[in-house]
């Protein structure tokens, strides 16, 4: 933090896009020119890898499912997580602090540890190759996440809103809708964005628990890797297009972002 | 206390969450982690064999060591650059907002591109790095696990450096401008501002910084198995790789189980000492702001 014009973040900014750039310009060439030798920018921009996956369903397609469940699992979450958040910060009950721990070392815990029993649990319900699963499955990281980051925006809130909406003959689903959920809007937009990017970057799981009609891009990237090891400017091009969610979902909160990456804690 | 009782009901969707996708598969964890399993669905009580096999086994520990290093690595790097880059941000205005949002990029890149971006630029003869390196003279040889490590490090870096920028970030912009002007007063130098002013203010967000920086370096799996598929030899097998092996490759239950109890009892320990050191008062650390019914 300072005020005087130092260079180290415009510097260390233009490192992080280095890789991005590569992405982005391997994206446009084809195959033939990535292994002709190394130039920095494409010497015949083309835009057949993305037309490429534009045109195929089962290229395509790993967005739009990726999108569905990340957007059922960033739902889920806060819904859930509002009411708890609530609780955590306004009441003290026994077992409180433990509780709150509880929770909080699901958000620490690896997927690997998970990935067999979801695998047997999903199957046992009939749930594989679903959106609903996956998006359930990510819960146990972003629930947690999500409870923490509101449980600190609701307790900026001060207590005497709710005392004063009581009083007012406010039931609490009233109070919710009218007076808590607008006070804590920036709070909601910030763990949507927390639990967005820990679902959209997550692939274990994901790939684990989805066959053909849920498979997330990730998933579908993976698997062509595997086949067609040649095809570089392809993955390319569907990495560019795998970032394109995240972008839109950073501008959308971005004047909130600074405040959410404190949990709401500091301000 | 009895109006307090109404927490509970408020609690009872995420509890319900979470009992089922986090406590019953951890449960299921744990019944394999005690059993032997025969032709798919016949259990047999097996008690601590799997634990001591694990607890015997130098893969394990190996495994282990690599990934505790691994994540010790990143911290090292990771925690002093980000601080450094937070301290030289712009307080506000439109380079602030420019710098905030191509930081967040690699923080939602899915780990999967993460993993091919660093396998691509590693690429022998036409990656970016080899290339550069070889353009100086040297050889990035990516069959070198010295190489291979810093790789790594340096994967790690850039994608999650900026998430200790903007915590630490989010919590400089908290310090009063009031603070700074008495400092200057006194006429405190540039370190005397960081040590008894910033540093302090930062204890939330760098503690929070270090808890989930280790806890997600500990865990790490795509990325790092994309770019070197655990090689070369077994020198980047990470704990997490070693566990689904063993559970979805070998397709050993009771083996894999007593891995992962092993690996929660691990991340449940660092999470608790965490847990106390920044949540000192209620649960959720906004304790001070409570009225406490009587």
């Amino acid at each position: 933090m300072t005020r005087k014009f130092s260079p180290a973040p415009a510097i260390y900014v233009a490192l992080l896009m280095v890789p991005i750039y590569w992405l982005i310009v391997m994206s446009l060439k084809t195959n033939g020119e990535i292994r002709g030798g190394l130039t920095l920018l494409p010497q015949a921009p083309t835009f057949a890898n993305f037309q490429l996956i534009f045109s195929s369903p089962a290229w395509y397609l790993g967005y739009v499912n990726a999108t569905i469940y990340v957007l059922m699992n960033v739902c889920i979450s806060i819904v859930v997580a509002i009411p708890a958040a609530y609780a955590f910060s306004r009441y003290r009950f026994p077992g409180d602090r433990i509780l709150f721990f509880g929770f909080l070392v699901f958000r620490m815990m690896a997927p690997a540890i998970l990935l067999v029993p979801f695998v047997q649990i999903f199957s046992d319900l009939g749930l594989i190759d679903t959106y609903i699963a996956v998006a359930i499955a990510h819960c146990f990281f972003n629930v947690p996440i999500a409870i923490w980051i509101l449980e600190g925006f609701i307790s900026s809130v001060p207590r005497e809103m709710d005392e004063s909406a009581m009083m007012d003959g406010y039931g609490f689903a009233r109070f919710f809708r009218c007076i808590l959920l607008p006070q804590i809007a920036p709070g909601i937009a910030v763990t949507a964005f927390f639990c967005f990017m820990f679902s959209w970057i997550e692939l274990l799981l994901a790939n684990a628990l989805t066959v053909v009609h849920a498979k997330p891009i990730g998933a579908i990237m993976t698997r062509a890797g595997g086949v067609l090891a040649a095809d570089i400017a392809l993955l390319a091009a569907a990495s560019v297009l795998s970032l394109i969610p995240g972008v839109i979902m950073i501008v959308f909160v971005k004047n909130h972002l600074a405040r959410g990456f404190s949990m709401g804690r500091i301000s | 206390m009895q109006n307090n009782s109404i927490a509970y009901g408020f609690l009872a969707p995420a509890l319900l969450v979470m009992t089922l996708c986090g406590v019953i598969p951890l449960a299921f964890v744990a019944f394999y982690s005690v059993h032997d399993t025969f032709a798919g669905n016949n259990f047999v009580w097996v008690g601590s064999t799997w634990f001591q096999q694990v607890l015997t086994s130098p893969d394990f520990y190996a495994a282990l060591a690599r990934s505790l290093g691994f994540s010790l690595l990143v911290l090292a790097i990771e925690i002093p650059l980000g601080i450094y880059i937070a301290l030289r941000m712009p307080a506000r205005g439109l380079l602030s907002s420019f710098y905030i949002i191509l930081m967040a990029i690699p923080l939602l890149t899915p780990t999967i591109v993460v993993g091919y971006i660093w396998q691509v630029l590693t690429l022998p003869q036409v990656g970016l790095l080899t290339a550069g390196a070889a353009s100086l003279g040297l050889d990035y040889d990516m069959t070198n696990p010295v190489i291979v490590w810093m790789t790594l490090a340096l994967m790690d870096t850039w994608h999650w450096t900026s998430f200790v920028v903007l915590l630490c970030f989010a919590g400089l912009r908290a310090i009063p401008d009031d603070y700074y002007r008495a400092a200057h007063i006194d006429g405190a130098s540039g370190w005397a501002i960081f040590r008894f002013i910033q540093l302090p203010k930062l204890r939330f967000a760098l503690l929070l910084a270090i808890l989930l920086r280790f806890m997600d370096s500990f865990i790490i799996y795509t990325e790092a198995y994309v770019v070197t598929r655990g090689g070369p030899g077994v020198s980047t097998t990470f704990l997490s790789h070693e566990l689904v092996q063993t559970a979805t490759v070998q397709f050993d239950l009771g083996e894999g189980g007593a891995i992962s109890v092993i690996y929660f009892l691990i991340v449940l320990c660092v999470s608790w000492a965490f847990f106390t050191l920044i949540v000192p008062g209620g649960p959720g650390g906004s304790a001070n702001t409570k009225v406490g019914p009587s």
